[in-house]
Protein backbone atom coordinates (compact mmCIF):
# COMPACT_ATOMS: atom_id res chain seq x y z
CA UNK A 1 0.00 0.00 0.00
CA UNK A 2 1.18 3.50 -0.89
CA UNK A 3 0.32 6.63 1.08
CA UNK A 4 0.17 9.95 -0.76
CA UNK A 5 -0.69 13.39 0.60
CA UNK A 6 -0.99 15.64 -2.47
CA UNK A 7 -1.14 19.44 -2.18
CA UNK A 8 -3.69 20.05 -4.93
CA UNK A 9 -7.01 18.56 -5.92
CA UNK A 10 -5.76 17.97 -9.47
CA UNK A 11 -2.88 15.87 -8.14
CA UNK A 12 -5.29 13.93 -5.93
CA UNK A 13 -7.60 13.18 -8.87
CA UNK A 14 -4.62 12.18 -11.00
CA UNK A 15 -3.38 9.78 -8.33
CA UNK A 16 -6.84 8.26 -7.86
CA UNK A 17 -7.36 7.94 -11.63
CA UNK A 18 -3.93 6.48 -12.39
CA UNK A 19 -4.08 3.76 -9.73
CA UNK A 20 -4.92 0.46 -11.40
CA UNK A 21 -5.65 -1.28 -8.10
CA UNK A 22 -7.91 -0.20 -5.26
CA UNK A 23 -7.58 3.46 -4.27
CA UNK A 24 -9.22 5.05 -1.25
CA UNK A 25 -9.50 8.64 -0.05
CA UNK A 26 -8.42 9.37 3.53
CA UNK A 27 -10.00 12.32 5.31
CA UNK A 28 -10.90 11.60 8.95
CA UNK A 29 -10.08 7.90 8.63
CA UNK A 30 -12.62 6.79 11.23
CA UNK A 31 -14.22 4.34 8.80
CA UNK A 32 -11.21 3.70 6.55
CA UNK A 33 -8.75 2.68 9.26
CA UNK A 34 -11.27 0.28 10.79
CA UNK A 35 -11.76 -1.31 7.36
CA UNK A 36 -7.99 -1.57 6.89
CA UNK A 37 -7.49 -3.21 10.25
CA UNK A 38 -10.23 -5.77 9.67
CA UNK A 39 -8.83 -6.39 6.18
CA UNK A 40 -12.29 -5.79 4.78
CA UNK A 41 -10.51 -3.74 2.14
CA UNK A 42 -6.86 -3.92 1.09
CA UNK A 43 -6.18 -0.77 -0.90
CA UNK A 44 -3.10 -0.30 -3.05
CA UNK A 45 -3.21 3.45 -2.63
CA UNK A 46 -4.44 5.83 0.05
CA UNK A 47 -4.79 9.50 -0.86
CA UNK A 48 -4.84 11.77 2.17
CA UNK A 49 -6.74 14.90 1.11
CA UNK A 50 -6.09 16.97 4.25
CA UNK A 51 -3.05 18.77 2.78
CA UNK A 52 -5.11 20.16 -0.10
CA UNK A 53 -5.95 23.87 0.18
CA UNK A 54 -9.56 24.53 1.10
CA UNK A 55 -10.43 20.95 2.03
CA UNK A 56 -10.52 21.83 5.73
CA UNK A 57 -12.38 25.11 5.27
CA UNK A 58 -15.95 26.23 5.86
CA UNK A 59 -16.71 29.10 3.49
CA UNK A 60 -19.73 31.41 3.29
CA UNK A 61 -21.14 31.25 -0.24
CA UNK A 62 -24.33 32.72 -1.76
CA UNK A 63 -25.96 32.97 1.66
CA UNK A 64 -25.16 29.35 2.49
CA UNK A 65 -22.01 27.48 3.41
CA UNK A 66 -19.52 25.29 1.59
CA UNK A 67 -18.11 22.58 3.87
CA UNK A 68 -14.77 21.13 2.75
CA UNK A 69 -14.46 17.36 2.58
CA UNK A 70 -11.89 17.26 5.41
CA UNK A 71 -13.86 19.39 7.91
CA UNK A 72 -14.24 17.36 11.10
CA UNK A 73 -17.42 17.12 13.15
CA UNK A 74 -15.72 19.06 15.96
CA UNK A 75 -14.82 21.96 13.65
CA UNK A 76 -18.32 21.95 12.14
CA UNK A 77 -19.93 22.00 15.60
CA UNK A 78 -17.84 25.01 16.64
CA UNK A 79 -18.87 27.03 13.57
CA UNK A 80 -21.50 29.53 14.68
CA UNK A 81 -22.69 30.42 11.20
CA UNK A 82 -23.48 26.86 10.10
CA UNK A 83 -24.96 26.00 13.48
CA UNK A 84 -27.29 29.02 13.26
CA UNK A 85 -28.37 28.35 9.66
CA UNK A 86 -28.59 24.53 9.68
CA UNK A 87 -28.80 23.37 13.33
CA UNK A 88 -30.32 20.02 12.33
CA UNK A 89 -27.39 19.18 10.05
CA UNK A 90 -24.85 20.08 12.72
CA UNK A 91 -26.64 18.08 15.42
CA UNK A 92 -26.79 15.08 13.09
CA UNK A 93 -23.07 15.27 12.27
CA UNK A 94 -22.21 15.73 15.94
CA UNK A 95 -24.08 12.55 16.93
CA UNK A 96 -21.51 10.41 15.13
CA UNK A 97 -19.26 8.54 17.57
CA UNK A 98 -17.34 9.93 20.52
CA UNK A 99 -15.42 13.16 21.17
CA UNK A 100 -12.37 11.38 19.75
CA UNK A 101 -14.24 10.36 16.60
CA UNK A 102 -15.64 13.90 16.24
CA UNK A 103 -12.06 15.17 16.23
CA UNK A 104 -11.51 13.39 12.91
CA UNK A 105 -14.74 12.16 11.29
CA UNK A 106 -16.11 14.25 8.41
CA UNK A 107 -19.64 14.63 7.00
CA UNK A 108 -18.34 13.86 3.52
CA UNK A 109 -16.75 10.66 4.81
CA UNK A 110 -20.02 9.73 6.52
CA UNK A 111 -21.75 10.26 3.17
CA UNK A 112 -19.16 8.41 1.04
CA UNK A 113 -19.09 5.45 3.43
CA UNK A 114 -22.63 4.91 2.16
CA UNK A 115 -24.17 3.35 5.24
CA UNK A 116 -27.97 3.29 5.24
CA UNK A 117 -27.76 4.38 8.91
CA UNK A 118 -25.29 7.26 8.49
CA UNK A 119 -26.40 10.01 10.86
CA UNK A 120 -25.43 13.03 8.78
CA UNK A 121 -27.19 11.90 5.61
CA UNK A 122 -30.94 12.23 6.35
CA UNK A 123 -30.31 15.73 7.71
CA UNK A 124 -28.29 16.63 4.59
CA UNK A 125 -31.09 15.25 2.41
CA UNK A 126 -33.64 17.37 4.28
CA UNK A 127 -31.32 20.36 3.79
CA UNK A 128 -31.12 19.78 0.00
CA UNK A 129 -27.33 19.74 0.23
CA UNK A 130 -25.32 19.48 -2.98
CA UNK A 131 -22.23 17.29 -3.36
CA UNK A 132 -19.32 18.85 -5.31
CA UNK A 133 -17.26 16.17 -7.04
CA UNK A 134 -13.94 16.49 -8.87
CA UNK A 135 -12.81 13.80 -11.28
CA UNK A 136 -10.74 13.03 -14.36
CA UNK A 137 -13.51 14.49 -16.57
CA UNK A 138 -13.85 17.70 -14.60
CA UNK A 139 -16.24 18.79 -11.89
CA UNK A 140 -19.88 17.94 -11.30
CA UNK A 141 -22.49 18.55 -8.62
CA UNK A 142 -25.19 16.11 -7.58
CA UNK A 143 -27.96 16.28 -4.98
CA UNK A 144 -26.98 14.51 -1.78
CA UNK A 145 -29.84 12.00 -2.04
CA UNK A 146 -28.26 10.63 -5.27
CA UNK A 147 -24.97 9.86 -3.56
CA UNK A 148 -25.72 6.61 -1.70
CA UNK A 149 -26.71 3.78 -4.05
CA UNK A 150 -26.77 0.77 -1.71
CA UNK A 151 -25.04 -0.30 1.51
CA UNK A 152 -21.35 0.58 1.10
CA UNK A 153 -21.74 1.75 -2.51
CA UNK A 154 -21.68 5.43 -3.51
CA UNK A 155 -22.14 7.23 -6.81
CA UNK A 156 -18.47 8.16 -7.35
CA UNK A 157 -16.85 7.02 -10.58
CA UNK A 158 -13.26 5.83 -10.87
CA UNK A 159 -10.87 8.64 -9.98
CA UNK A 160 -13.54 10.92 -8.49
CA UNK A 161 -13.20 12.68 -5.14
CA UNK A 162 -15.81 14.63 -3.20
CA UNK A 163 -14.48 18.13 -2.74
CA UNK A 164 -17.18 19.70 -0.58
CA UNK A 165 -20.81 19.81 0.44
CA UNK A 166 -22.90 22.90 -0.19
CA UNK A 167 -25.58 23.83 2.32
CA UNK A 168 -27.84 26.36 0.62
CA UNK A 169 -29.13 29.71 1.86
CA UNK A 170 -32.56 29.63 3.42
CA UNK A 171 -35.53 31.97 3.44
CA UNK A 172 -36.73 33.67 6.62
CA UNK A 173 -38.81 31.48 8.94
CA UNK A 174 -36.99 28.23 8.14
CA UNK A 175 -35.90 25.48 10.52
CA UNK A 176 -34.49 21.98 10.46
CA UNK A 177 -34.01 19.13 12.94
CA UNK A 178 -32.64 15.60 13.09
CA UNK A 179 -33.57 12.81 15.48
CA UNK A 180 -32.38 9.23 15.71
CA UNK A 181 -33.47 6.36 17.87
CA UNK A 182 -30.78 4.32 19.64
CA UNK A 183 -31.25 2.08 22.69
CA UNK A 184 -28.35 3.81 24.47
CA UNK A 185 -27.79 7.51 25.19
CA UNK A 186 -24.75 7.98 22.90
CA UNK A 187 -22.12 6.13 20.85
CA UNK A 188 -24.49 3.97 18.84
CA UNK A 189 -25.76 3.41 15.31
CA UNK A 190 -29.23 4.65 14.39
CA UNK A 191 -32.00 2.06 14.46
CA UNK A 192 -34.20 4.65 12.72
CA UNK A 193 -33.55 8.32 12.00
CA UNK A 194 -35.36 11.30 10.52
CA UNK A 195 -34.36 14.76 9.30
CA UNK A 196 -36.91 17.46 8.52
CA UNK A 197 -36.42 20.93 7.05
CA UNK A 198 -39.25 23.38 6.48
CA UNK A 199 -40.10 26.99 5.71
CA UNK A 200 -43.15 28.93 6.94
CA UNK A 201 -45.11 31.92 5.68
CA UNK A 202 -46.01 34.81 8.01
CA UNK A 203 -49.06 32.96 9.24
CA UNK A 204 -47.07 29.88 10.26
CA UNK A 205 -48.25 27.87 7.25
CA UNK A 206 -45.62 25.52 5.79
CA UNK A 207 -44.64 26.62 2.29
CA UNK A 208 -41.83 24.14 1.64
CA UNK A 209 -40.55 20.99 3.34
CA UNK A 210 -38.14 18.13 2.87
CA UNK A 211 -38.03 14.90 4.85
CA UNK A 212 -35.09 12.45 4.96
CA UNK A 213 -35.17 9.03 6.62
CA UNK A 214 -32.25 6.80 7.65
CA UNK A 215 -31.78 3.12 8.56
CA UNK A 216 -35.16 2.10 7.12
CA UNK A 217 -34.10 1.12 3.59
CA UNK A 218 -30.93 0.04 1.73
CA UNK A 219 -30.10 3.73 1.40
CA UNK A 220 -31.13 6.97 3.12
CA UNK A 221 -34.40 8.19 1.63
CA UNK A 222 -35.83 11.50 0.46
CA UNK A 223 -39.55 11.08 1.19
CA UNK A 224 -41.45 13.53 -0.99
CA UNK A 225 -44.86 12.22 0.06
CA UNK A 226 -44.04 12.98 3.69
CA UNK A 227 -43.09 16.55 2.78
CA UNK A 228 -46.27 17.01 0.69
CA UNK A 229 -48.30 15.84 3.69
CA UNK A 230 -47.33 18.93 5.67
CA UNK A 231 -46.92 21.62 2.99
CA UNK A 232 -49.87 24.02 3.13
CA UNK A 233 -50.66 23.15 6.75
CA UNK A 234 -49.83 24.71 10.12
CA UNK A 235 -48.54 21.30 11.24
CA UNK A 236 -51.81 20.46 12.97
CA UNK A 237 -52.54 16.98 14.32
CA UNK A 238 -54.01 15.76 11.03
CA UNK A 239 -50.93 16.96 9.12
CA UNK A 240 -48.61 15.28 11.61
CA UNK A 241 -50.53 12.03 11.29
CA UNK A 242 -50.38 12.23 7.49
CA UNK A 243 -46.63 12.92 7.73
CA UNK A 244 -46.12 9.88 9.97
CA UNK A 245 -48.18 7.66 7.68
CA UNK A 246 -46.23 8.78 4.60
CA UNK A 247 -42.89 8.31 6.37
CA UNK A 248 -43.84 4.81 7.51
CA UNK A 249 -45.13 3.92 4.04
CA UNK A 250 -41.76 4.81 2.49
CA UNK A 251 -39.83 2.37 4.69
CA UNK A 252 -38.35 -0.85 3.39
CA UNK A 253 -36.19 -1.91 6.34
CA UNK A 254 -34.36 -5.06 7.35
CA UNK A 255 -35.11 -7.16 10.40
CA UNK A 256 -32.04 -7.37 12.62
CA UNK A 257 -30.98 -7.54 16.23
CA UNK A 258 -31.29 -3.78 16.56
CA UNK A 259 -34.87 -3.51 15.36
CA UNK A 260 -37.62 -5.46 13.65
CA UNK A 261 -39.26 -4.37 10.42
CA UNK A 262 -42.51 -3.46 12.16
CA UNK A 263 -40.69 -1.50 14.82
CA UNK A 264 -38.63 0.50 12.33
CA UNK A 265 -41.66 1.29 10.17
CA UNK A 266 -43.60 2.54 13.17
CA UNK A 267 -40.76 4.55 14.74
CA UNK A 268 -39.93 6.23 11.41
CA UNK A 269 -43.35 7.90 11.56
CA UNK A 270 -42.92 8.89 15.19
CA UNK A 271 -39.47 10.40 14.64
CA UNK A 272 -40.59 12.26 11.51
CA UNK A 273 -43.38 13.88 13.56
CA UNK A 274 -41.08 14.82 16.42
CA UNK A 275 -38.39 16.20 14.10
CA UNK A 276 -41.05 18.19 12.22
CA UNK A 277 -42.27 19.69 15.51
CA UNK A 278 -38.73 20.79 16.43
CA UNK A 279 -38.07 22.18 12.93
CA UNK A 280 -41.42 24.04 13.07
CA UNK A 281 -40.54 25.63 16.41
CA UNK A 282 -37.07 26.58 15.14
CA UNK A 283 -38.68 28.25 12.13
CA UNK A 284 -40.61 30.43 14.59
CA UNK A 285 -43.94 28.67 14.18
CA UNK A 286 -46.33 28.44 17.12
CA UNK A 287 -49.61 26.62 17.42
CA UNK B 1 6.90 -1.20 0.92
CA UNK B 2 9.11 1.83 1.33
CA UNK B 3 9.00 3.51 4.68
CA UNK B 4 7.82 7.08 5.09
CA UNK B 5 9.92 9.68 6.86
CA UNK B 6 7.87 11.79 9.26
CA UNK B 7 8.87 14.95 11.15
CA UNK B 8 6.58 15.87 14.00
CA UNK B 9 6.46 17.33 17.48
CA UNK B 10 5.53 15.07 20.36
CA UNK B 11 4.82 16.74 23.71
CA UNK B 12 6.71 19.75 22.42
CA UNK B 13 9.82 17.85 21.34
CA UNK B 14 10.79 17.68 17.67
CA UNK B 15 10.70 14.00 16.72
CA UNK B 16 11.44 12.11 13.53
CA UNK B 17 10.58 8.55 12.65
CA UNK B 18 10.19 6.14 9.77
CA UNK B 19 6.94 4.21 9.44
CA UNK B 20 5.12 1.91 7.07
CA UNK B 21 2.28 3.52 5.06
CA UNK B 22 -0.33 1.43 6.86
CA UNK B 23 1.12 1.81 10.35
CA UNK B 24 -1.01 3.66 12.89
CA UNK B 25 0.20 6.53 15.04
CA UNK B 26 -0.51 4.28 18.03
CA UNK B 27 1.91 1.63 16.75
CA UNK B 28 4.51 4.29 15.98
CA UNK B 29 4.28 5.71 19.50
CA UNK B 30 4.44 2.34 21.23
CA UNK B 31 6.65 0.19 19.01
CA UNK B 32 9.00 2.67 17.35
CA UNK B 33 9.30 5.45 19.92
CA UNK B 34 8.90 3.34 23.06
CA UNK B 35 6.14 5.61 24.38
CA UNK B 36 4.02 2.86 25.85
CA UNK B 37 1.90 5.11 28.07
CA UNK B 38 -0.66 5.24 25.27
CA UNK B 39 -2.59 1.96 25.39
CA UNK B 40 -4.17 -0.18 22.73
CA UNK B 41 -7.65 -1.41 23.62
CA UNK B 42 -9.93 -2.16 20.70
CA UNK B 43 -7.91 -0.76 17.79
CA UNK B 44 -11.14 0.43 16.15
CA UNK B 45 -11.82 3.78 17.82
CA UNK B 46 -14.44 2.51 20.23
CA UNK B 47 -12.64 2.44 23.60
CA UNK B 48 -10.50 5.60 23.79
CA UNK B 49 -7.53 3.90 25.53
CA UNK B 50 -5.23 5.24 22.78
CA UNK B 51 -6.43 8.87 23.08
CA UNK B 52 -3.89 11.53 22.14
CA UNK B 53 -4.21 15.08 20.88
CA UNK B 54 -3.34 15.90 17.28
CA UNK B 55 -2.88 19.64 16.73
CA UNK B 56 -4.89 20.16 19.91
CA UNK B 57 -7.80 17.89 18.92
CA UNK B 58 -8.60 14.79 20.92
CA UNK B 59 -8.38 11.72 18.65
CA UNK B 60 -7.90 7.96 18.84
CA UNK B 61 -4.31 7.28 17.76
CA UNK B 62 -5.41 3.87 16.45
CA UNK B 63 -7.46 5.74 13.81
CA UNK B 64 -4.58 7.94 12.65
CA UNK B 65 -1.82 6.80 10.32
CA UNK B 66 1.71 7.54 11.48
CA UNK B 67 2.29 9.25 8.14
CA UNK B 68 -0.52 11.72 8.82
CA UNK B 69 1.35 13.25 11.77
CA UNK B 70 3.84 14.96 9.42
CA UNK B 71 4.17 18.56 10.59
CA UNK B 72 1.60 18.06 13.37
CA UNK B 73 1.81 18.46 17.14
CA UNK B 74 1.03 15.28 19.04
CA UNK B 75 0.20 15.27 22.76
CA UNK B 76 0.39 12.00 24.72
CA UNK B 77 0.03 10.89 28.32
CA UNK B 78 3.80 11.23 28.71
CA UNK B 79 3.37 15.00 28.36
CA UNK B 80 0.66 15.35 31.02
CA UNK B 81 2.89 15.44 34.12
CA UNK B 82 5.70 17.99 34.25
CA UNK B 83 8.70 15.95 35.23
CA UNK B 84 7.95 14.50 38.66
CA UNK B 85 5.08 16.92 39.24
CA UNK B 86 1.77 15.24 38.53
CA UNK B 87 -0.99 17.09 36.69
CA UNK B 88 -3.90 17.95 39.03
CA UNK B 89 -6.01 15.36 37.18
CA UNK B 90 -3.48 12.63 38.00
CA UNK B 91 -3.46 13.64 41.67
CA UNK B 92 -7.25 13.62 41.81
CA UNK B 93 -7.48 10.25 40.04
CA UNK B 94 -5.29 8.84 42.82
CA UNK B 95 -7.27 10.59 45.58
CA UNK B 96 -10.61 9.39 44.26
CA UNK B 97 -9.32 5.91 43.40
CA UNK B 98 -10.53 6.57 39.86
CA UNK B 99 -8.64 3.60 38.47
CA UNK B 100 -8.25 -0.08 39.09
CA UNK B 101 -6.40 -2.02 36.39
CA UNK B 102 -5.22 1.23 34.82
CA UNK B 103 -5.34 0.36 31.13
CA UNK B 104 -7.97 2.99 30.34
CA UNK B 105 -6.42 5.62 32.62
CA UNK B 106 -3.98 7.31 30.20
CA UNK B 107 -6.81 7.75 27.71
CA UNK B 108 -9.13 9.17 30.35
CA UNK B 109 -6.44 11.60 31.54
CA UNK B 110 -5.62 12.85 28.04
CA UNK B 111 -9.34 13.19 27.23
CA UNK B 112 -10.21 14.91 30.52
CA UNK B 113 -7.30 17.33 30.16
CA UNK B 114 -8.55 18.22 26.68
CA UNK B 115 -12.02 18.90 28.14
CA UNK B 116 -10.74 21.11 30.96
CA UNK B 117 -8.65 23.13 28.51
CA UNK B 118 -11.84 23.97 26.64
CA UNK B 119 -14.26 24.19 29.54
CA UNK B 120 -12.99 25.00 33.03
CA UNK B 121 -16.41 24.48 34.62
CA UNK B 122 -18.13 21.50 32.96
CA UNK B 123 -21.36 20.06 34.34
CA UNK B 124 -21.46 16.39 35.29
CA UNK B 125 -23.47 15.73 32.13
CA UNK B 126 -20.86 17.50 29.98
CA UNK B 127 -18.07 15.43 31.55
CA UNK B 128 -20.00 12.20 30.98
CA UNK B 129 -20.70 13.02 27.33
CA UNK B 130 -17.14 14.20 26.67
CA UNK B 131 -15.76 10.97 28.12
CA UNK B 132 -18.37 8.68 26.53
CA UNK B 133 -15.71 7.43 24.10
CA UNK B 134 -13.45 6.25 26.92
CA UNK B 135 -14.44 2.85 28.21
CA UNK B 136 -13.56 1.53 31.67
CA UNK B 137 -14.54 -1.97 32.66
CA UNK B 138 -13.43 -1.66 36.32
CA UNK B 139 -14.58 1.49 38.06
CA UNK B 140 -18.17 2.00 36.97
CA UNK B 141 -17.20 5.56 35.93
CA UNK B 142 -18.53 7.44 38.98
CA UNK B 143 -15.12 7.82 40.60
CA UNK B 144 -13.63 9.02 37.33
CA UNK B 145 -16.36 11.60 36.87
CA UNK B 146 -15.96 12.80 40.46
CA UNK B 147 -12.19 13.08 40.03
CA UNK B 148 -12.60 15.20 36.89
CA UNK B 149 -15.21 17.49 38.47
CA UNK B 150 -13.06 17.86 41.60
CA UNK B 151 -10.00 18.71 39.48
CA UNK B 152 -11.97 21.34 37.59
CA UNK B 153 -13.10 22.87 40.87
CA UNK B 154 -9.58 22.92 42.28
CA UNK B 155 -8.05 24.35 39.10
CA UNK B 156 -10.67 27.12 39.03
CA UNK B 157 -9.80 28.20 42.57
CA UNK B 158 -6.05 27.93 42.00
Amino acid sequence: MRYEAPRTLDQAVELMSAESGLARVLAGGTDLLVQLRSERIEPDLIVDIKRIDGMSAITAERGGFRIGAAVSGAVLGEHEGVTALWPGVVEAANLIGSTQVQGRATMVGNLCNASPAADAVPALIAAAAQVAIAGPNGRREIPVESMVLSPGKNALEKGEIVESLYLPARPERSGDAYLRFIPRTEMDIAVVSAGVSLTLDEGGRITAARVGLGAVAPRPLLVEAAASAIVGTNLDEAALDALAAAASAACDPIDDKRGTIEYRVDVAGVLAKRAANIAYARAGGSR
Amino acid sequence: MSQIHVSTKINGDATEYLCEPDETLLDVLRDRLGMTGTKEGCGTGDCGACSVTLDGRLVCSCLVLGAEAEGCEVGTIEGVAEGEALHPLQTKFLEHAALQCGVCTPGFLVAAKSLLERNSDPSEEEVRYWLAGNLCRCTGYDKIIRAVLDTAKEMRSA
